[in-house]
C-alpha cells in the first residue's frame, strides 16, 4: 500500500517514523513485480539487491544520465552505456536525500515520439487501458506513476513529452520555463527546447520536486540565474481574481467533443472558484507544429550525430572502413523515427535549404512567442486542453507520422516560447480514459501555475482515481 | 604565359589558457592518452559547453592587434563533418558573426612595404589526434576542446616569400600578446593555404587548392613554391585545376591528394542552441585596447628612435618579445649614450638563447669595448663562462688572471726578446713587408698566453724596430 | 514539396545513415508529406521579424579559466566498444 502513497505522505511518515525507506522500495519492488510485466513502464526488471535503499525513491526516465547505472534513451545506438557522471538534477536530488531507482523509465528512442511505441525496449501499455499507448515521449514516466510503480518520476518535454502522458495516465506533469532546470546531463533532443520537469500524483508533489531540481547551474549556459522560491508557498488554494485566458485556436473542428467538453468544464470550474475568464487570441498557433518540426529535427541531428560508436554505444562488427562503419552503425542503432528525424533535419539545415526552412522557422518562432507576451502582458495565465484526444490505441498511429505529429498541437508552443505549462487530470471519458487540462504561464511564474492548478485540484477528485489494474 | 599566385592564408593559433574553450580540463602537453578528458570535451551524451572568459580575451586581443574590428555581437556555431577526432562529430566554430573582423598586418617584403588585409578571426575548438595503425586508427581525446583562433587572410600574397613573412609577422605579434606558443613544430600554430594562378594583370581568379600540412615555416614556402609550379605546367599545357585538397609531403617534397572538395563541404552550420550570443561593450573593446602590449613594429620603431640602431639590427632583436625585452634591459644599463656596442654584442656572441644578467653582460663590454681590460677574443670567452657559472666578469678575469697586459714596460721586455729571436723578420719588415710585423705580433702574443693588448704590443714592437 | 531521391540519398550520406532500397522509399513518401505540410510556413507574415536561436534573453556566460579534476582514463575509456592501452581504438580512414 506504501507504494500508493504521494512523496509528500510518504515523506510525512518517514518523519514521523511511521515507516522506513526499505518498506517503501519494497512494497514498490512488489508492485513492479506484479504489473510491470503488463504496464512495462521500465526497461527492464532491477536486479535484487540493486536497490538503493537511502532515501525516498524517484524513478528517472532513460535520457537522464546517472553514474554508472545505463543510460541508453531507448535506442539501440547506446546500447550499454554507462555515464560517468550524473546529471545536474541528479546530483541534486541525492543530495537532498532522494534515492534513484536503479532502473529507468522507458520513452520513446530519444524523445522522438508521443506514444512510447518508439522504444528499443516495445512499447510501454496505459494503466487506464493496456491496449492504449501512455502517451509520449515521457510514457514510461507517466504510466508508472499512474500504475503506482513509482512514487514520482523526471520526465523530459521537448514538445509536450511530459505533459501529454501525464494526460494519457491521468497524473500531473509539469515541463518548467527553459533555463528553469538544469539541462546538463540531460541527453539533448532538441536543445533550444528540452526541459526536464517532474511527473507526479498531485500538485504538492510537483511543487517538492521543483524545489529540489530547479535553480542556476554553472556547467549549463542557458540555465537562468534566478533565485527559486519555495513553490509549495502557491498552494494555498485562493484563485480569487486570477486573470485566466482561454485560446479560441485551440477549441476548433476537429477536437475530441468528449475532451472538449471535460475541457469546458474544468474551466467553468476555475471560474467558480474565482478566477476571471475570457477569451484570448494566439493567432500564430497553426504554425506551432511546422516550426517545430523543422527547429527540433534539425537540432536533433546536430545532437545525434555523436553516435557513430566510436566512443560509446553500439558498434556494428567487422567492418574496416570508417565512413562504412558510421553508416551501417547508424543504420542499425537508431529507429525507423529517429531517421526520418535526422534526415528532415539535416535536409532543413542543408546547402540551399537553410533559409528556406531552418531560418524560416526561427524567424516565426519568433512570432509565435511574441503571442504568449500579448497575452500574459494581461493574462496571468491561459488554459487549454493538453492533448485533442484521450489516449489512442498502441499501432494506431505509428504508419503515420503526420498525425502523430498533430497530437502534439497544443503542447508545442509552450516550448517553441520558452513558457512554462502543467498538466492536470480533469476528467475521465465514458470509456475511462483521462483527460489533461493544461496551464500555461509567463516565462518563471511556475508559482502561477503550482497556484491554479492546486486551486482546481483540490477542488475535484480526478487525482485520486487509480486505474484498476 | 606569365602567371600570378592568389593566396590566403588559414592561421591556426593554439591560445594558451589554463584549460579547454569550453570545460575546466587542463591543457598539458605530453600527458599519457586520454588523461584529460571529461564529460564536455569527450562529447558524451548530456554534456554542455560553458565558455573560457580568457579565451574570449584572447581573441579579442589577437583582434585588435591585428587592427580588427571587434564585433559587438558575436556568437557561436556549430560545424558538422564526420571524423574520429570530433567527438560530437560537429565543432564548436564560428560562422557569420565572428568575434574579429577586417584587420589588417603590414610587412616587409624585400624592403617593401605590404599590406595583407585580413577577413576575420574566430574563435573554436581543436579536435583530437589519431593515430593510424595497420588495422585502426588509435584516438587521444586530451587536445579536443583546446581553444583556437582561425585567422584568415585575404587573398593579398602573392609569393611563398610573402606568404613566409606574414606567417612569422603574425607569430611575431601573437607571440608579443603572449596568448599562444605559437610553434609550428609542435602544433600551436597551424597554417593552411588556399592558392590559385592567374595571367598577371588579369582580374578574374582561378581555380584554387586547398593546400594542408605543412608543418614548418619551411615547409609553408616550400609547399607553396611547388603548387605555384605544379598549378603553372598544368595551366601551360593546357590543363584544368582541379578544386581539391592537397597534403604536403616534407619528406618527398611534393603535394598529394587528400580528397575532393564537392562531397565535404556541406557543413550545416547553425547557431549552438548551447551557448547564448556575447555582447562585447565598447568600453571593454577600449580597456582592451589599452592594455594592448608595444607590439614588435612599435618597438623596432623605439628602439631605431630610441637607441639609433639600424633597422636592420633592430629588427633582430625585437623578432622575439623575450630577446627584446632583455635587449632594452642591456641597452639601459648601458650608460653611453651610442648602444651600437651592446647591440653588436646582443647580435653577435649573444645571439643564441644563453642570457646572463644584463648588469653583467654590460661590464663585460665596458671591460671589452671602453676599459680594454681583455681583448675581444678574451671577452667571448669570459661571456661563456658566465653563461655557464652565472659568475660577474670580473670575478671570472681575476681568478683566471685573464686580464690584458697594457702595460708598456711589461711588454717591451717581450718585444725585445722577440726581436732577438727573430732576425729574419725583422729584415723583413724593414725590407717594406707589413706581414712581418703581424707574425713578430703574434709571437708577443703567444709569449704572453693571448694576454697582451694586441694594440699596445704593435705600438711597442714598432718603436723599437724604427729605433733599430 | 516533393523530394527527390537524389536529395534522400545525399541527406542520408551526410548524416551517415544507411538506408535500405524499402527504407528510402517509404521514407521519400513520408518526408514529402511531412514537408508539403511545413511548406504551411510560407503563409506566415515573417517580414521584419528577427529569428529566435536562444529563447532566453542571457547573454555573456563565461566561466573562469581555472582548471578542474579530469576523469580518469579508465574512467574515460570505461564505453569504448574496442580500445587499445590507453586510446580509442577506431576504424580506419579510407578515403
Amino acid at each position: 500500500m506504501l507504494n500508493k502513497l504521494t512523496a509528500h505522505e510518504l515523506l510525512e511518515k518517514l518523519e514521523k517514523k511511521e515507516t522506513t525507506v526499505n518498506d517503501i522500495a519494497t512494497a514498490l519492488s512488489s508492485r513492479i513485480q506484479e504489473v510491470d510485466p503488463r504496464v512495462r513502464a521500465y526497461v527492464r526488471l532491477a536486479q535484487p539487491g540493486q536497490i538503493n535503499q537511502c532515501g525516498l525513491p524517484i524513478s528517472i526516465k532513460d535520457n537522464i544520465c546517472t553514474e554508472g547505472l545505463n543510460t541508453e534513451c531507448c535506442s539501440k545506438i547506446l546500447e550499454g552505456f554507462k555515464p560517468p557522471y550524473d546529471a545536474t538534477v541528479i546530483k541534486k536530488l541525492k543530495s537532498a536525500g532522494i534515492a534513484i531507482w536503479p532502473n529507468k523509465l522507458n520513452m520513446d528512442e530519444f524523445a522522438f515520439g508521443s506514444s512510447t511505441e518508439n522504444s528499443s525496449f516495445g512499447p510501454t501499455h496505459n494503466p487506464w487501458n493496456l491496449e492504449c499507448v501512455p502517451g509520449g515521449s515521457s510514457g514510461g514516466s507517466a504510466a508508472a506513476v499512474a500504475a503506482d510503480e513509482a512514487i514520482w518520476a523526471l520526465g523530459s518535454d521537448t514538445g509536450g513529452s511530459i505533459r501529454q502522458p501525464a494526460a494519457f495516465c491521468g497524473v500531473v506533469g509539469l515541463k518548467p520555463t527553459y533555463g528553469r532546470v538544469s539541462r546538463y546531463g540531460l541527453i539533448a533532443f532538441a536543445s533550444s527546447l528540452d526541459q526536464i520537469g517532474p511527473l507526479t500524483k498531485d500538485v504538492r508533489d510537483s511543487a517538492l520536486l521543483m524545489n529540489i531540481i530547479s535553480g542556476h547551474d554553472e556547467k549549463d549556459s542557458t540555465s537562468a540565474d534566478i533565485p527559486v522560491p519555495d513553490y509549495t508557498q502557491a498552494l494555498h488554494g485562493d484563485i480569487k481574481g486570477l486573470k485566466v485566458g482561454v485560446p479560441k485556436e485551440y477549441f476548433i473542428e476537429g477536437m475530441d467533443p468528449e475532451t472538449r467538453k471535460i475541457v469546458d468544464e474544468a474551466i467553468n470550474k476555475l471560474k467558480s472558484l474565482g478566477a476571471q475568464v475570457a477569451p484570448v487570441s494566439l493567432p500564430n498557433s497553426q504554425y506551432a507544429v511546422p516550426v517545430y518540426y523543422i527547429i527540433a529535427t534539425a537540432e536533433a541531428s546536430s545532437n545525434l550525430a555523436r553516435f557513430d560508436g566510436d566512443q560509446y554505444g553500439l558498434r556494428k562488427a567487422g567492418i574496416q572502413n570508417l565512413i562504412e562503419s558510421y553508416k551501417q552503425t547508424r543504420g542499425e542503432g537508431f529507429g525507423q523515427e529517429a531517421k526520418r528525424r535526422i534526415l528532415l533535419g539535416t535536409f532543413a539545415l542543408s546547402h540551399g535549404y537553410y533559409d528556406a526552412y531552418y531560418l524560416r522557422a526561427l524567424k516565426v518562432r519568433t512570432l509565435i512567442k511574441n503571442d504568449f507576451d500579448k497575452v500574459f502582458s494581461e493574462f496571468d495565465c491561459i488554459v487549454a486542453p493538453t492533448a485533442p484526444t484521450p489516449a489512442f490505441k498502441i499501432g494506431e498511429k505509428s504508419a503515420d507520422p503526420l498525425s502523430m505529429y498533430l497530437s502534439d498541437i497544443y503542447t508545442i508552443s509552450v516550448n517553441l516560447a520558452g513558457i512554462p505549462a502543467i498538466s492536470l487530470p480533469c476528467g475521465l471519458t465514458k470509456s475511462g480514459l483521462p483527460i489533461g487540462l493544461q496551464i500555461l504561464a509567463k516565462p518563471f511564474a511556475e508559482e502561477t501555475i503550482f497556484r491554479a492548478a492546486y486551486a482546481y485540484e483540490q477542488s475535484t477528485e480526478w487525482h485520486k482515481l487509480k486505474p484498476k489494474l | 604565359m606569365e602567371y600570378e599566385a592568389v593566396i590566403g592564408l588559414e592561421v591556426h593559433v593554439q591560445l594558451k589558457t589554463k584549460t579547454k574553450a569550453f570545460c575546466n580540463c587542463r591543457i598539458e602537453f605530453g600527458s599519457p592518452p586520454n588523461s584529460l578528458t571529461c564529460p564536455v570535451c569527450l562529447g558524451l551524451p548530456g554534456s554542455l559547453p560553458v565558455l573560457n572568459k580568457t579565451a574570449l580575451d584572447y581573441a579579442i586581443k589577437t583582434g585588435l592587434a591585428l587592427n580588427c574590428t571587434v564585433q559587438e555581437f558575436t556568437k557561436f556555431d556549430r560545424k558538422h563533418y564526420y571524423y574520429p577526432d570530433l567527438p560530437k562529430n560537429y565543432q564548436i566554430s564560428q560562422y557569420d558573426l565572428p568575434v574579429c573582423k577586417d584587420g589588417f598586418l603590414d610587412i616587409q617584403v624585400d624592403g617593401q612595404a605590404k599590406r595583407i588585409r585580413i577577413k576575420r578571426a574566430h574563435l573554436e575548438e581543436d579536435a583530437g589526434k589519431l593515430i593510424h595503425e595497420s588495422g585502426n586508427s588509435l584516438l587521444d581525446l586530451n587536445r579536443t576542446g583546446i581553444p583556437l583562433l582561425e585567422i584568415v587572410s585575404e587573398p593579398d600574397i602573392h609569393s611563398p616569400q610573402e606568404a613566409h613573412e606574414y606567417l612569422s609577422d603574425l607569430k611575431m605579434v601573437v607571440e608579443y600578446l603572449e596568448v599562444s606558443d605559437c610553434d609550428m613544430e609542435k602544433g600551436t600554430l597551424r597554417c593552411d593555404a588556399n592558392i590559385s594562378l592567374r595571367p598577371k594583370g588579369a582580374q578574374e581568379l582561378g581555380t584554387k587548392t586547398e593546400l594542408k600540412n605543412m608543418n614548418s615555416f619551411k615547409g609553408v614556402k616550400d609547399a607553396l613554391a611547388y603548387e605555384i609550379q605544379r598549378q603553372k605546367v598544368l595551366l601551360e599545357s593546357g590543363e584544368k585545376i582541379i578544386q581539391q585538397t592537397l597534403l604536403w609531403d616534407p619528406k618527398e617534397n611534393k603535394t598529394v591528394v587528400m580528397r575532393t572538395k564537392e562531397e565535404a563541404k556541406d557543413y550545416r552550420y547553425f547557431p549552438e542552441p548551447d551557448l547564448p550570443p556575447f555582447l562585447i561593450s565598447k568600453e571593454k573593446i577600449e580597456q582592451v585596447k589599452k592594455a594592448l602590449p608595444e607590439l614588435p613594429k612599435e618597438r623596432l620603431q623605439r628602439f631605431v628612435r630610441e637607441y639609433g640602431l639600424s633597422e636592420y639590427d633592430a629588427g633582430i632583436l625585437v623578432a622575439s618579445k623575450d630577446r627584446a625585452g632583455y635587449s632594452e634591459e642591456c641597452f639601459c644599463a648601458w650608460p653611453d649614450k651610442n648602444k651600437k656596442p651592446v647591440a653588436n654584442w646582443l647580435i653577435g656572441p649573444l645571439a643564441g638563447q644563453s642570457r646572463v644578467p644584463a648588469k653583467n653582460l654590460v661590464e663585460l663590454i665596458d671591460l671589452v669595448e671602453n676599459k680594454q681590460l681583455i681583448s675581444h677574443l678574451t671577452g667571448k670567452i669570459v661571456l661563456e663562462e658566465m653563461i655557464a657559472s652565472g659568475r660577474s666578469p670580473s670575478v671570472i678575469i681575476q681568478e683566471k688572471n685573464l686580464a690584458q697586459i697594457s702595460d708598456q714596460g711589461a711588454l717591451d721586455k717581450e718585444a725585445e726578446a722577440v726581436i732577438k729571436a727573430n732576425p729574419k723578420s725583422v729584415e723583413d719588415f724593414k725590407s717594406g713587408k707589413a706581414n712581418a710585423l703581424m707574425f713578430l705580433v703574434g709571437q708577443v702574443m703567444k709569449k704572453t698566453g693571448g694576454k697582451a693588448n694586441p694594440k699596445v704590443v704593435q705600438e711597442v714592437l714598432r718603436r723599437r724596430l724604427d729605433n733599430a | 514539396m516533393a523530394i527527390s531521391r537524389e536529395t534522400i540519398e545525399y541527406v542520408a550520406n551526410l548524416s551517415r545513415i544507411q538506408l535500405s532500397e524499402e527504407e528510402l522509399k517509404k521514407i521519400s513518401g513520408q518526408l514529402a508529406a511531412i514537408l508539403d505540410f511545413i511548406d504551411k510556413l510560407k503563409n506566415a507574415d515573417i517580414g521584419n521579424v528577427s529569428p529566435t536561436s536562444h529563447i532566453l534573453p542571457l547573454n555573456n556566460i563565461l566561466r573562469e579559466d581555472s582548471p578542474k579534476e579530469s576523469l580518469p582514463a579508465v574512467q574515460a575509456l570505461a564505453n569504448a566498444p574496442q580500445k587499445k592501452n590507453d586510446f580509442y581504438a577506431v576504424p580506419k580512414v579510407i578515403e
